[in-house]
């Protein structure tokens, strides 16, 4: 769809003429990069981009952009693009959120934007920390957390993002790993082609407060051995196909095909359409299982907009166009006439 | 001038009289359709001609249990030959419905009013539940009234009786038994509320025949049995030439809404969660999708004024609507909007108290609320609206400050005018005010805080327009860029810049009009919002008696109008009533130093006219 408005965009056309102030080794850079990436690609101009973001580290990110973009407040994020994507479906409206914003104080919003499927592209920044109040637990943060505010541990059990946005009705869900960035670019440009609400969970290092929450999927000798890339069609295969994900019962287990414990035929095929393997995948956690990455669901249904926008049309048609006479003189008129006279009606120059 | 029913001697034999005006109360249970019942009579009242206002009064519980005072609804109409502001103080005619109904609503009614109660529901077990030791018909407690007893219920029934709807269907009807009964009292035609009937029940045909039966018997009965001795009349009052409706607050509202779409070009886009009294502005813009509305039911008050804040952005006419505690929600989004200085109108429609309060009742107290109830200093546009119809003029009126300022407006109602009716002399559309305003659009020299020489906007541009990309957000601005900024003469070059945008608005509407004596005198009389009805009824009823009393109402209550300060000092003293605990009485004293008398009320019901009158004859002989 590329034509010649939109041919010669290039990364350097999405950085906006702001100083980017994140940490130095903060994982927004890459994230920032590869969106800026993404973006010149898509084939759309460069004026219908908006992104949208709350509070938080993440939330900075509009202003490192050079496209339409709002810094709103607290959580409301998904709420404010709502509203701008049902008055303007033709705009690109993207979130940028991180955990606290979007799980905790915003969490109502996220989950009934996910409900409603707005068409909207909602990029979570998850560091599993709140940052810029410098360091205290998160709703994402693992149980035990010492942090400012839990100086002996925290005692609440985390979400699990994957399991809270596919129980809200999600249509598109995926997650991505900051560092991992070719893999990230590809997740991008598959929420980028979903018409309705893309859910995007990015795993991100807070190098400051957090540092290392990841290792488990970013070190090097856990790349291969500890994370699932999810492939439509494919099976469920990792540490370079030496070990896959099968069924034990209803219950998913490792196989080693190495070892002889299963053929590839044994292991699941990964369908993104199907429900019950999106919750499996979602709830495949370490250290017993690997970290599933890419595309977790990914199922076509109307975006809102797209409904609302029909709605008025067809009220259109069946009503015609409103005529703001008639609606004020609608129900029962009666008319005063020159002489004092009431009579029913309207008076004879109205409809 | 007015001749009070309870001035008339009851005659013997069937007589027409004439009255001038006449209040009538209809009460019964929550199931009993009083509502209903009280909106036939006004509609078929209006069509004849009459001046009238009307005042429900319902209770929170959608169906409290049956019989008891909690569950007692009411509806007051107020109709009259003349020229009227309110509902009225006291019926002079009161349908009590059962005893809960009669022991709620009959303090109320004024000496030798007419009451007519339904018999069939006078019982023990009635009684206990409204709290009544003895049944009050034979106890002597309704000498001074003259008392109607009909077996209501009975003679539904009896009407029916060869129809095949059952029990319960049958004495659905009977308040229309009552309304047939008191349309033959006032000599109304019934016309209108049978074809109402016929289009209500279209699809059931045995239910719209057996209402209209009923109806019909009831007044029949009334007309046969010499039950009354008296059939009142009330002419049609004198009104400017035109074509009216009846119209509610709520409604009235929403057509302003729609009339300021088509009159600005922008579609309309309404965000709200359900809370009453507010909820019926959503329900009737949700029917108006013919005219591009857009409404966005959220999933609570932040998200509702989030999406009306994105909309806007968009390049929408924005209205986010709610009630005191739904606006209590919003009020950090309502901070953002004034930051990033985008249009958007912001209705509160005001009820009792604090917290969930009294939800169906009414009052003022918000004023304080929408003025300072944010972080920060945000200063903002407040409108009142002061009838059903102004409703009207008052969200066009906000719809244009917004658009044109670039600034979050809220617009004040209450319940009492949300859901009181009034006839409204319908307006020409091409005399509706012209709202066109242009989008930016020129990406040279483009800066999202350059303003406007005359009004400090800021320019609106929408997403989509070419070389006009830019950042907006809660953080402080730096003038001009809008780049974030913490530098400290900046914040106070911005917060300065707010707050005379605000102030500005004050050279673009009207000056105080006086009604009275404009060159001042002993009192004035200062109101604000619904409490207009009541204040101008006293107002003019001791001007009649020579009392050198004037009035102003306001309408914009920030900024105020440039010449208040000047208006006030003309009078001697100043009476302000509201109904809130002094809100804008502070406002004035502190604002403009005048020695204001505040008479504060929070009874969760509007002022009497005679309650303000008494007051005023106290401030001027007292």
């Amino acid at each position: 769809m590329a034509d010649a408005a939109t041919a010669e965009l290039t990364l350097k056309d999405f950085a906006s003429d702001q100083e980017v102030r994140w940490c130095p080794g903060c994982g927004d850079y890459a994230i920032l990069k590869a969106v800026q990436g993404v973006f010149p690609g898509l084939g759309i101009p460069k004026e219908r981009f908006v992104v949208v973001s709350g509070i938080g580290c993440s939330s900075r990110f509009p202003y490192y952009m050079n496209t339409f973009g709002f810094h709103t407040i607290h959580g409301r994020a998904p709420a404010i693009a709502s509203g701008l994507k049902l008055s303007r479906p033709e705009l690109e409206v993207w979130v940028a959120t991180g955990d606290g914003d979007a799980m905790s104080i915003g969490g109502n919003h996220l989950i009934h934007c996910l409900r409603r499927n707005v068409g909207v592209k909602i990029m979570m920044f998850n560091n599993r920390i709140y940052g810029l109040t410098k360091g205290q637990y998160s709703p994402t943060s693992e149980r035990g957390k010492r942090t400012a505010s839990t100086p002996v541990g925290s005692l609440d059990n985390p979400f699990n993002p994957l399991s809270l946005v596919l129980g809200a009705g999600a249509t598109f869900v995926a997650r991505a790993v900051d560092i991992f960035v070719p893999h990230l670019k590809q997740v991008l440009q598959r929420a980028a082609a979903h018409p309705g609400t893309a859910y995007v969970e990015i795993y991100q290092n807070c190098n400051i407060f957090n540092d290392g929450a990841f290792t488990q999927v970013t070190d090097k000798e856990n790349r291969t051995s500890q994370v699932l890339y999810l492939e439509h069609g494919e099976p469920m295969l990792f540490a370079e196909g030496r070990r896959g994900i099968a069924l034990d019962g209803l219950r998913p287990k490792v196989v080693d095909l190495e070892a002889g414990e299963a053929t590839v035929d044994d292991v699941l095929v990964w369908d993104e359409t199907d429900r019950t393997l999106a919750w499996l995948a979602a709830n495949l956690l370490p250290p017993e299982f690997p970290t599933p990455i890419g595309v977790v669901r990914a199922v076509e249904e109307p975006a809102y907009e797209q409904e609302v926008v029909a709605q008025i049309e067809r009220e259109r048609q069946r009503l015609g166009d409103g005529s703001l006479d008639d609606l004020l003189h609608r129900g029962d008129l009666w008319t005063v006439g020159a002489d004092g006279q009431v009579r029913e009606g309207a008076t004879p120059d109205q409809p | 001038m007015t001749t009070a029913l309870e001035d008339r001697e009851p005659k013997r034999a069937v007589a027409r009289e004439r009255f001038h005006e006449v209040v009538i109360r209809f009460a019964g249970d929550s199931g009993d359709g009083m509502q209903l019942t009280g909106t036939q009579f006004t509609n078929t009242s209006a069509l004849v001609g009459n001046d009238l206002s009307t005042l429900p009064d319902f209770p929170a519980e959608i169906r409290a249990p049956a019989g008891t005072m909690a569950g007692v609804s009411a509806f007051q109409v107020r109709i009259a030959d003349h020229d009227i502001h309110t509902p009225g103080d006291a019926p002079d005619v009161l349908v009590a419905m059962n005893p809960a109904a009669l022991k709620k609503n009959l303090p109320d009614l004024k000496p030798n009013g007419v009451l007519i109660v339904n018999t069939d529901e006078f019982n023990g077990r009635n009684f206990a539940k409204a709290g009544y030791d003895a049944d009050p018909l034979q106890d002597g407690s309704l000498e001074g009234f003259r008392l109607y007893e009909v077996a209501l219920t009975t003679l539904t029934r009896r009407t029916l009786e060869d129809t095949e709807l059952d029990t319960k269907a049958k004495d659905r009807c009977k308040n229309f038994f009552a309304l047939g009964m008191v349309y033959w009292m006032f000599s109304r035609p019934l016309d209108k509320t049978t074809a109402w009937l016929e289009r209500k029940f279209a699809k059931r045909p045995d239910l719209a025949d057996a209402n209209v039966r009923v109806l019909k018997a009831g007044f029949n009965f009334a007309d046969t049995t010499e039950i009354f001795q008296v059939r009142y009349e009330v002419e049609p009052a004198v009104s400017a030439p035109g074509t009216y409706r009846n119209v509610l607050g709520n409604s009235a509202l929403a057509l302003g809404f729609v009339a300021a779409s088509r009159r600005s070009g922008l579609p309309l886009f309404l965000g709200a969660y359900p809370i009453t009294p507010a909820s019926s502005l959503l329900h009737e813009l949700a029917g108006y999708k013919q005219f591009g509305v857009t409404t966005f039911q959220a999933e609570d008050e932040i998200a509702a004024v989030c999406a009306a804040i994105g909309a806007s952005f968009g390049g929408a006419l924005a209205v986010t609507a709610s009630s005191g505690p739904g606006i209590a929600l919003k009020a950090e989004a309502i901070g953002l909007a004034v930051m990033i200085e985008l249009p958007l109108v912001i209705v509160d429609v005001q009820r009792g108290g604090p917290s969930t309060g009294l939800p169906t009742k009414t009052e003022q107290s918000d004023l304080l609320q929408v003025l300072f109830g944010r972080n920060g200093e945000s200063p903002l546009p407040v409108l009142a609206a002061s009838s059903p119809k102004d409703c009207f003029d008052v969200a066009l009126e906000a719809c244009r400050i917004a658009t044109r300022y670039m600034v979050p407006v809220v617009l004040l109602s209450d319940g009492y005018i949300a859901n009181g009716t009034e006839p409204w002399r319908l307006p020409k559309v091409e005399d509706l005010p012209d709202l066109r305003r242009d989008f930016h659009t020129q990406a040279e020299g483009f800066a999202p805080y350059q303003r406007d020489g005359e009004t400090l906007a800021r320019p609106w541009a929408v997403p989509g327009t070419p070389g006009l990309e830019h950042r907006i957000g809660g953080l402080e601005k730096e003038d001009v860029t809008g780049n974030v900024s913490y530098d400290p003469a900046n914040h106070q070059r911005m917060t300065d810049l707010r707050a005379e945008k605000v102030a500005r608005i004050a050279r673009d509407i009207p000056p105080t009009e006086v009604h009275g004596d404009p060159e001042g005198g002993a009192l004035l009389v200062v109101g604000w919002g619904s409490t207009e009805g009541a204040i101008t009824g006293a107002v003019n009823a001791a001007r009649r008696e020579g009392l050198p009393v004037s009035r102003i109402h306001l309408r914009h209550l920030n900024p105020f109008p440039a010449d208040l300060g000047e208006v006030l000092a003309r009078f001697d003293r100043v009476l302000l009533p509201e109904m809130n605990s002094g809100q804008l009485a502070l406002l004035l004293r502190g604002r403009y130093l005048v020695d204001v008398t505040s008479y504060a009320k929070v009874e969760g019901k509007p002022f009497f006219r005679t309650e303000i009158y008494d007051r005023i004859k106290e401030m001027l002989h007292g």
